[in-house]
């Protein structure tokens, strides 16, 4: 039989052209975010890349000025040996004050959080809906006016919170003037032997008023979910109520913390505007983070050659840090 | 104590006391009641202290520069509306009003939340009912976006914007040094952000609906707007408030882009009246342009938890 080759007919000629359209219609959706974000993300992405090797600074500012020098991997060696121009500055420091800012936080917000929640949730509990109404608020209020209110609050002399230590130290007959602590500028540690200055504390006594909240409505949550049963039967076998707590409640409360923990951990690692504000990283730039440090290559060394190399830096660390709470959360999720 | 009264009446008062009523709950001793009382009222203190202290700050009839004293009644000696009105005039020694912070802010904000989510609920959309070949690829270049705070772009985002320059008529417009620059590098960030949110709620929505709709003659692309669009109202409306609470709170980028006072956000003003600028600034004004900027935010937010906590569990923390 002849094989007969034939025009495509109408018909076939449609169906071509729905194909197509089918097949570039999830393009069509894509389109406008892209094209928005290529300008303005990624693109400047990949500026901010090729910045990091030249010596760009306030001359090559203006529209029309020459383009900077390529230096190689001088900013970065800058970086990595302390050379940027801020006093006090070390890599290392900051890195690992960073990464203790964060775990201490999420480690206290979980804990009280948790603890909060199973006694807001014990049964019979009077005026619950009060305390819920309350407690919400850390979370609803914005967090950068808080960090401001804070502050204030820290200031040695005029501060709400120097002045009600005193308060309660007058109950004990303690003199006031015990309580002129220099929460922000004192250099000298508070426990000699612990490397963290005294500004340290209270920016986590402020992280710690804004987190907890979050993870006690986290945490409520996942509690209301565990059967009231297993702590019948337990109870029937005879254990105790801090028996029941770390194997039922603890166990069963596991797989709601840990994503919320790890959020909190992105959250509180990036966690700018607090430190910018309270304490401005200071005394002696001991309580710098990344993005603080890279904030002040930008506005006041006005450095964007360097301000990019260590942006660049910042972007490896954090996915560092993504890739592994990812593998946390994911190991996590198979666990009920 | 109230056992022994009338049921309805029992009724009524657990449902006070504990907000809802189940038939057979177990009371607690009254001992352990106490203690736990008493143990919710420290933690209540705790959380209202800075709250109490910054209202009667702000409504201090002294209208005091720095407080030498410990006041956290807010009405204890008659309160005074002074610090509002001085700060509504002119809160920092800038010459821009309240009102100019204000507008600048709200123009700010909504600009960013409305261009997050008209842009974003496409691609989101696209995410998460199409298969089409990159699609990981694209959304791995959205995820990487969303790990990343906004500062870290910042550098190149201010060299870049900076060489957008028009000069018309003698005026020279700088995209950098303008509200507009500030809303393209906030919203370079929310984006990805307010994509992946909405994605996480479009997963949540029975793909069942719009096969029917197609089934009753819709193209894929009238079922979106007729179905799918319609159905999403909940997660536009909190993209949109997140957006738009992140950039009314927003400083890193205007601190670091503005320099004409008449563009200033509220935000700025703030800090202008805080630590090593607030020389000149009494605390009761500072108290008073503290409430007026979060009060709006926090009850907008109030009214719209429910949904955001369900939007976060569902969107935002679902890696």
């Amino acid at each position: 039989m002849a094989v007969i080759e034939t025009e495509p007919s109408q018909f076939e000629r449609t169906k071509r052209r729905r194909a197509f359209f089918k097949f570039i219609n999830p393009y069509l959706y894509l389109v406008p975010a892209f094209i928005v974000m290529s300008v303005i993300t990624y693109y400047p992405m990949l500026y901010e890349g090729w910045m990091s090797f030249t010596n760009y600074g306030l001359k090559n500012l203006r529209f029309d000025a020459p383009l900077p020098d390529y230096v190689g991997l001088a900013n970065y060696i800058d970086v990595f040996t302390n050379n940027l121009g801020l006093s006090f500055y070390n890599f290392w420091h900051v890195l690992g004050f960073n990464l203790w800012w964060t775990v201490s936080n999420v480690v206290i917000h979980v804990s009280l959080g948790i603890l909060i929640a199973v006694a807001l949730n014990r049964q019979g509990l009077w005026f619950k809906g009060v305390y819920r109404a309350i407690f919400i608020l850390p979370i609803i209020l914005p967090q950068i006016i808080i960090a401001n209110i804070f502050r204030n609050m820290f200031d040695p002399s005029y501060g709400a919170i120097n002045q009600g230590l005193a308060a309660i130290g007058g109950l004990f007959n303690l003199s006031p003037a015990l309580f002129q602590i220099k929460w922000i500028d004192q250099v000298a540690y508070p426990i000699s032997f612990i490397p963290l200055p005294l500004s340290y504390f209270a920016l986590l006594i402020t992280n710690v008023w804004l987190g907890w909240p979050f993870m006690t409505i986290v945490a409520s949550g996942a509690l209301q979910s565990i059967p009231k049963d297993l702590y019948e039967a337990a109870t029937m076998d005879g254990a105790s109520g801090s028996q029941q707590f770390w194997s039922i409640t603890l166990p069963l409360l596991r797989p709601a913390m840990i994503p919320a923990a790890v959020y909190g951990f992105v959250l509180t690692f990036n966690l700018f505007s607090l430190i910018y504000f309270l304490s401005g990283g200071g005394p002696l730039r001991e309580t710098e983070i990344l993005l603080t440090i890279a904030y002040r290559l930008v506005n006041e060394q006005r450095a964007y050659g360097v301000a990019a190399a260590f942006c660049v830096v910042i972007f490896f660390v954090l996915l560092t840090l993504t890739l592994i709470t990812n593998s946390i959360t994911r190991a996590t999720e198979s666990y009920v | 104590m109230y056992n022994s009264t009338h049921p309805s009446l029992r009724y009524r008062i657990n449902w006070i006391l504990q907000g809802r009523t189940r038939s057979g709950e177990r009371g607690m001793p009254l001992g352990q009641q106490l203690l736990y009382q008493l143990l919710m009222l420290l933690i209540t203190a705790t959380v209202m202290y800075p709250i109490l202290w910054i209202v009667s700050l702000s409504f201090d009839p002294r209208n005091i520069s720095r407080p030498t004293t410990l006041r956290l009644n807010p009405f204890a000696g008659g309160a005074s509306l002074k610090a509002y009105t001085e700060v509504i005039k002119q809160p920092t020694p800038n010459p821009v009003s309240l009102g100019r912070l204000m507008l600048n802010s709200l123009g700010l904000a909504a600009g960013v939340g409305i261009a997050s989510i008209g842009i974003g609920v496409f691609a989101a959309y696209a995410f998460s009912r199409r298969r089409f070949a990159g699609r990981q690829v694209l959304m791995i270049l959205v995820l990487t976006v969303l790990m990343l705070p906004a500062i870290v772009t910042l550098p190149a985002l201010f060299v870049l914007l900076n060489k957008v320059q028009v000069t018309l008529a003698g005026a020279t417009f700088n995209l950098r040094n303008s509200l507009l620059g500030v809303g393209l590098a906030v919203l370079s960030t929310q984006l990805p952000f307010s994509i992946w949110n909405m994605k996480g709620y479009l997963d949540t929505i029975p793909k069942e609906l719009e096969e029917s709709a197609m089934i009753d003659g819709c193209t894929p692309n009238t079922a979106f707007f007729k179905v799918t669009l319609p159905l999403s109202t909940p997660v536009l409306a909190v993209t949109f408030f997140l957006g738009f609470m992140g950039t009314w709170t927003e400083f890193a980028i205007s601190w670091l882009f503005l320099t004409d006072p008449q563009n200033f956000t509220l935000m700025m003003a703030l800090y202008n009246m805080v630590g090593q600028y607030s020389e000149s600034t009494p605390w009761s004004n500072f108290a008073a342009m503290a409430i007026l900027i979060a009060l709006p935010v926090t009850l907008i937010y109030l009214f719209i938890q429910r949904w955001f906590v369900g939007g976060l569990a569902i969107g935002g923390v679902k890696g």
